[in-house]
């Protein structure tokens, strides 16, 4: 885990790969290169605990039950750390740092950790393989900044611990929503889904085993419009949005999972985006607009958003990488 | 010099208490995983720091009542504490620069 300090290792080598994410589709793609000699540097990303982080989205999940190979399911952050053992094992150089910048104006591409107003970039790569996946909405209201940590949580399986015995609520209606929901039934006294529509977007086995939990309830077309408490939640403020009604309710933990938005903010007016602000890749491969630039995972996938599709795609990037850099002569 | 301490309810008060210098308690738990990835930081930050701040820890598992004492609802956090008392509290995992900018005062 331990990285240089930004700066000492600046140096002139040109990589042949350079790889920034950690989720499945990065460390895959890190995987896939190593393995073809291409030493891939890979850029992981820094601690947080929003879903922009190394190892990605599955580090804040639980069992992990639909990756193939796993028949009793799996943590995680521990298929994460298998994905990074498998990488390094191959040789991927991996840092653990935050991109800042990138210039894809010119091969070799640049590409910036620390201050993005330094003159040379930290590392350079003749291609470049962008699996920076996608990071949790926020609600996006003022009591937001007040009380996260303080009763509102983005992590149900690093913070659900601390609602035994409370009534609390979950807002959103995915997949990752009710994974949290059903969570949260083993601390919790009751579990409240706040959810903006009549019906959920979740997998029919998720909605199936959320309908039979009886410390789940829904509350259906409503949302959240505020947050009452000044150290602490004391309540939600929950608006019906076919009557209009206001109500507060006496949750005292809420847990945030309404989706996610595309980590592109680095490729803005750099690569084309969609106007979700997802990358465009073209049809059946990584490419993206600018050659020698390949995206994987859910940073360019609107639509499948799974760990196996990103670690496919992960693997379809290393090798479109490996290809336009051997038709390249590198 | 400059390991990271584990504290108990039993040795918690003592051992905050007695230091000469800032302590920056860990709040953590085995299930956590963005306490896995900051562990590792904070070990080197304990190394490099040595002198200026301790590093400790506190499972919140083992010890309901610490993270209750302290209000914490979120885990990992770091409390920062000196002659005793809290001075400052970071929420939530963060990278080596921003920890490092945080703690900044005490180095």
């Amino acid at each position: 885990m331990s990285a240089e300090p930004n700066g000492t290792d600046r140096n002139d080598d040109v990589r042949p790969v350079v790889i920034v994410g950690s989720g499945p589709a990065g460390l895959t793609a890190a995987i896939y290169t190593a393995r073809a000699n291409l030493q891939p540097l890979l850029v992981e990303g820094e601690p947080s605990s929003t879903s922009d982080q190394p190892g990605g989205q599955l580090m804040l999940t639980t069992e992990v039950e639909n990756f193939p190979g796993f028949p009793d399911g799996i943590m995680g952050p521990e298929l994460m750390a298998s994905f990074r053992q498998q990488a390094m094992r191959f040789g991927t150089d991996i840092r653990t740092e935050k991109v800042t910048r990138v210039d894809l104006s010119s091969r070799p591409f640049g590409v910036w950790v620390g201050d993005p107003e330094a003159p040379e970039p930290t590392y350079r790569g003749q291609a470049l393989i962008v699996a920076t996946g996608a990071s949790s909405l926020m609600l996006g209201i003022e009591a937001e900044r007040r009380l996260l940590g303080h009763g509102l949580s983005t992590c149900a399986t690093c913070d659900g611990f601390f609602f035994r015995d409370q009534d609390i609520c979950v807002v959103g209606g995915g997949d990752s929503a009710l994974e949290e929901a059903m969570f949260l039934t083993r601390f919790a006294r009751s579990v409240t889904v706040i959810h903006r529509r009549k019906e959920l977007r979740a997998s029919k086995i998720m909605q199936d085993r959320a309908f039979a939990n009886e410390k789940l309830s829904f509350l259906w077309d409503s949302v959240v419009d505020d947050i009452v408490g000044e150290t602490t939640v004391e309540g939600v403020v929950v608006r019906d949005v076919q009557t209009g009604e206001v109500t507060t309710k006496p949750y005292t933990g809420v847990f945030v999972a309404i989706g996610h938005r595309p980590n592109t903010d680095l490729f803005r007016g750099q690569l084309d985006l969609k106007d979700n602000g997802y990358l465009i890749t073209a049809a059946d491969t990584s490419r993206t607009s600018v050659e020698g630039v390949f995206a994987c995972g859910d940073v360019q996938d609107d639509w499948y958003r799974q760990a196996i599709t990103a670690a496919g795609s992960g693997c379809m990037a290393a090798i479109d990488a490996e290809r336009w850099l051997e038709a390249q002569g590198h | 010099m400059g390991a990271i301490q584990q504290l108990s309810e039993a040795t918690f008060a003592e051992e905050v208490n007695a230091s000469d210098v800032p302590v920056v308690v860990d709040f953590w738990a085995e299930w956590c995983g963005p306490c896995k990835m900051i562990a590792p930081i904070l070990e080197e930050i304990a190394t490099e720091q040595d002198g200026k701040v301790r590093v400790a820890k506190v499972n919140v598992d083992e010890n309901p009542g610490l993270a209750r004492q302290f209000n914490v609802m979120s885990i990992p956090t770091m409390i920062v504490f000196k002659d005793g008392s809290e001075d400052q509290r970071i929420v939530g995992a963060k990278g080596k620069p921003q920890l490092l900018e945080d703690l900044a005062p005490y180095l």
